[in-house]
């Protein structure tokens, strides 16, 4: 293929077939409708965008948005990885159902998982009716964001954690205390630094997938302006009132967040892949 | 789980002879005192009851908070009955489209070198990456009154917004990587050692792929299938934002609950999501039922 080979001769069949409806495919779901949109904002006015992207409604979003998120994906860091080293290290009844419920938040569609967290954390609800004796409201404030935020992320740090740990050389730990370390110092020392790039990686995830989150945060934001409003609603509020302008604005603001967020996960992915 | 019942069991035989009492094990150097062991299970599995058990069990509490009779009327009237209808439909079509893909994105990627191949795989995660509302808000932005193609569409007569069409394809965008992200490390750890000699031994490709190919990877095919499937019918936000909520027509069965919900008919909402709820814990057993048999073969053949 004059000089520049694009792809290595295989004695397999079927590469022009499944390439040619693999990039077909692609281009009409995912690449065209996306090139829609950034030429949609290619043609908006800049001084137009720059308002809708910078009202202080929206601003008041983002804050919650970022916050929440970076707040949830932190809570998921510590708990993700101490259910992982529980699933891991220890054995006790039940593990296999607790291992598998892990996933639940993949399973079970976000709308659900909404109204089921604002009835159990509003007022009345079995968790909310005793944390409103200590002063806490969780539903309808930006608590309840973060735990609806915290229930989306929660399997991301396990999943990626999990194998790390499962695939750890106990002969590491076993040296490490045959030269006196104690057991904390193995944990400081040894364990949790090869688990960060893995954990980096789970905790990246949940916070991109924390800030998209538009399903089961709705329901227990109660969306107030300026207090529970996310930016993923923002933005269909704006399509509902058909502003197209501001949703695209506001939409190409979350579209460029997750192409960093991306960006930033592939080079944690390559940095895990290379330490192992 | 096997070490806990192998020394469960002796233990509930009498002792066959008066041993001396062995003296306490000594703990390890890289095990945790038990009060540590004990303490961070109860922490681990408080947290996990509190954001995972608690919902699904008010999801059922909910449904049934106002006695079975109401259940079964909630789940039967005519407009709950066509979001099942506008769900299963949608899904019949974007699963089966997202598996086609898969299946032939992965044998491209798997079985060939090529330049941009990490490029390829990056671009099919992108749905993953991207909120759904915005997978809903670049079809409006396409297909919408004030999109792209919509003055074309508004002229010919064809509704895409706020119609089924959107909603497939919202549908199928956000689960559009499912089957390929599972199929592509598959089939690149087999290789192609096993195809080649199917062909080298007279197989033609269709014969390769249907006799060697597919029951090597058949696990992680319904793997992926099972996961595709249930957020296609559990998909909300992309949904909502083509679907334009016109009852009884547009409304699959997460969009029927919001609905139902924001009417205060909390009862009947939690009927419909319950039915959700039956789907995901069916695919929790189902995915479980999966790892654990090719765990178990993956751990045989290393031995």
């Amino acid at each position: 293929m004059n000089g520049f080979v694009w792809r290595q001769p295989s004695v397999l069949p079927g590469f022009g077939l499944t390439m040619g409806f693999t990039l077909l495919y692609l281009s009409l779901l995912v690449l065209i409708p996306l090139a829609g949109m950034i030429l949609f904002t290619a043609k908006l006015d800049w001084a137009q965008f720059w308002a809708a992207v910078t009202h202080p409604q929206v601003m008041a979003s983002y804050r919650l948005s970022f916050g929440a998120s970076f707040i949830a994906a932190g809570i998921n860091a510590v708990f993700g990885v101490l259910v992982a080293w529980v699933l891991v290290r220890y054995a006790f009844p039940g593990k296999r159902i607790v291992d598998a419920l892990v996933d639940l938040p993949f399973a079970l569609p976000t709308a659900v998982a909404g109204i089921a967290l604002t009835a159990i954390y509003s007022t009345t609800g079995w968790m909310g009716q005793h944390l409103e004796i200590f002063g806490i409201k969780v539903a309808y404030t930006p608590i309840g964001v973060t735990v609806a935020m915290t229930y989306i992320g929660l399997p991301f740090v396990v999943r990626t954690v999990q194998p790390v740990l499962e695939d750890l050389d106990r002969e590491l730990e076993e040296a490490a205390a045959c030269l006196g370390a104690t057991r904390w110092q193995i944990i400081r020392r040894v364990i949790l630094p090869s688990l960060l790039p893995a954990l980096l990686t789970g905790l990246a995830l949940a916070f991109a997938r924390a800030l998209g989150e538009y399903g089961s945060v709705v329901f227990i934001a109660g969306n107030m302006p300026y207090y529970t409003e996310i930016t993923p609603l923002l933005i269909i509020t704006k399509l509902e009132q058909y502003d197209y302008t501001g949703a695209t604005a506001i939409g190409t603001v979350m579209l460029v967040a997750a192409f960093v967020l991306l960006l930033i996960i592939n080079g944690l992915q390559w940095w895990a892949s290379r330490r192992h | 789980m096997s070490v806990t019942t192998t020394t469960a069991r002796p233990a509930a035989h009498p002792p066959a002879a008066p041993l001396p009492r062995p003296r306490r094990a000594r703990r390890l150097a890289t095990e945790e005192a038990p009060w540590v062991r004990y303490t961070l299970i109860t922490i681990a599995l408080l947290f996990l009851l509190c954001f995972l058990v608690l919902p699904l069990a008010a999801v059922f509490a909910g449904a049934f908070a106002q006695g079975a009779g109401l259940y079964l009327e909630s789940i039967r009237e005519p407009d709950a009955l066509a979001a099942i209808r506008l769900t299963l439909t949608v899904v019949a079509i974007s699963v089966p489209a997202n598996l086609v893909f898969g299946v032939a994105a992965a044998w491209a990627i798997a079985k060939f070198e090529f330049r941009g191949k990490s490029f390829l795989i990056t671009l099919i995660d992108l749905p993953f990456a991207i909120s759904p509302v915005i997978a809903g808000l670049i079809f409006v932005l396409l297909f919408g009154a004030q999109g792209w193609l919509g003055p074309w569409l508004g002229e010919h007569n064809i509704r895409i917004i706020f119609a089924v069409p959107g909603i497939v394809l919202a549908t199928a965008f956000v689960t559009f990587p499912f089957v390929a992200r599972e199929l592509i490390p598959l089939m690149q750890e087999q290789g192609k050692d096993e195809e080649e000699s199917a062909l080298t031994l007279g197989a033609n490709g269709w014969q390769t792929f249907w006799r060697v190919t597919l029951p090597n990877v058949k696990w992680g095919l319904i793997y992926g299938v099972i996961l595709c499937n249930a957020r296609a019918m559990g998909e909300f936000g992309a949904v909502a934002v083509v679907s334009g909520h016109i009852r009884g027509i547009t409304t699959t069965m997460p969009l029927h609950v919001e609905i139902l919900y924001n009417e205060y008919q909390f009862a009947a909402a939690f009927a419909v999501a319950s039915l959700l709820t039956l789907l995901a814990i069916v695919t929790l057993v189902v995915k479980s039922v999966i790892e654990w048999k090719t765990d178990r073969r993956r751990r045989r053949a290393a031995h």
